[in-house]
């Protein structure tokens, strides 16, 4: 179970019925069904509206439906520097979301407090409440958002509870401009 | 462009104006601590200078100076168009007898600014119609801004999770080193590893940022 990264059908046949554990089947149909808790409260949001609105879409995904009550939601999203007075908010709001949660630190500053190295930042969410998945980056760009939902995601699915962390990535608008490039070499 | 204005105040305040400064239209006034108010109401008033706009208002600490604080008022005119810099100083060494006239039954705008200076360096307005911290929480003591509060002090409200509890190690995990952004930053200084410490320029480099591993 532990290294089981998505849901496999264990035995079927041709009769129409399929069989699988209980809490995989549970965890397939967590996964693509996430109800979102933004906690947004620094510049990070700008890059999360990027991520939830049409050119990235992480609705695709299946965590379309923003939840404003923390009762009803089940992956926390902590988008934005954490001051020392919004962690008893921040907090709070974690312990009122029904159990199973997931918890996103979105950004530098959620994950360590980024440069904030001072009297008013707490330096990282996992000091305060458990964090699942660590997406780096200041902002992070949609991708890596992306690899942290994906790996929520497997997470979800196999159960390990570990956290984890997005691997930084090349900036792919590198690559568009080598593609941009190339192309107009051939129109010449 | 406000010349005007600083022999407005010499004229009306006399020798409480200490010092004034006039420099390619940056104009400042230091004044006596007990005539502040009088200089900001002069100001306004006058109407040959009209300060009708006030822009800013904060405090500086110079720990080894007495009187410690020095609070400074930046203010405008929108008919005149010139602006003058007024400052004062207060406090002892200690940061004790920090204590000052309000202005805000001259400049209503000031009313949070004497809030924020109060909050950061604890000089307390007379007179201010709602003086209490305004970005830091009530229960934070001390002034955050003053030179002799300890860098690295923090004042959590919710204690924070021992690594027993979380059950894993809350020292950063790859990619985040234990300073991450901040490879300039106060740790590096304090284990000598800082830009000019002993170990040498490390900005930049693998050891500043941390190992990078696979997470």
């Amino acid at each position: 179970m532990a290294t089981q990264t998505s849901t496999k059908v264990i035995g079927g046949g041709d009769q129409g019925f399929a069989t699988t554990r209980l809490d995989a089947l549970l965890g397939w149909a967590r996964k693509y069904s996430l109800f979102n808790y933004p906690f947004v409260t620094a510049c990070c949001g700008m890059e999360f509206m990027a991520v939830s609105s049409p050119r990235y879409d992480f609705a695709r995904f299946g965590a379309e439906a923003p939840r404003f009550s923390p009762r009803q939601s089940d992956l926390l999203w902590v988008v934005g520097t954490i001051s020392q007075r919004q962690a008893p908010i921040l907090k709070r709001i974690y312990e009122q979301m029904m159990e199973p949660r997931w918890v996103m630190a979105f950004g530098t500053c959620a994950s360590c407090g980024g440069f904030y190295d001072n009297y008013t930042t707490v330096p990282g969410i996992d000091k305060i409440i458990p964090c699942d998945v660590y997406v780096p980056g200041c902002p992070p760009r949609p991708e890596a958002v992306f690899d942290g939902l994906l790996l929520i995601q497997d997470k979800i699915a196999s159960g390990v509870r570990k956290p984890s962390v997005v691997k930084p990535r090349m900036d792919p608008a590198t690559d568009l401009v080598q593609l941009n490039t190339k192309k107009k070499e051939k129109e010449s | 462009m406000s010349k005007l204005a600083l022999e407005k105040l010499q004229a009306k305040l006399g020798p409480k104006v200490l010092e004034t400064h006039s420099h390619l239209g940056d104009d400042t006034a230091l004044v006596s601590a007990d005539a502040w108010h009088e200089a900001a109401k002069l100001l306004r008033d006058d109407p040959a200078l009209d300060f009708d706009l006030f822009v800013d208002l904060c405090a500086v600490d110079y720990p080894k100076r007495e009187p410690r604080f020095e609070v400074v008022l930046h203010v405008y005119s929108t008919t005149k168009h010139h602006r003058i810099r007024l400052k004062t100083r207060v406090g002892d060494e200690e940061g004790e007898g920090a204590e000052l006239d309000t202005i805000t039954n001259v400049w209503v705008g000031s009313n949070w600014f004497e809030r924020e200076t109060f909050d950061m360096m604890g000089i307390i307005f007379k007179g201010h119609p709602d003086l209490r911290r305004i970005l830091m929480y009530p229960e934070f003591e001390g002034y955050p801004l003053r030179k002799d509060y300890p860098a690295q002090k923090t004042q959590p409200l919710v204690p924070y999770r021992t690594e027993e509890e979380a059950g894993l190690g809350l020292e950063k995990v790859a990619p985040f080193g234990g300073d991450e952004g901040m490879p300039f930053g106060r740790k590096w200084f304090e284990k000598g590893a800082g830009a000019f410490g002993e170990l040498g320029d490390v900005r930049g480099t693998q050891e500043a940022t941390g190992p990078r591993k696979d997470g």
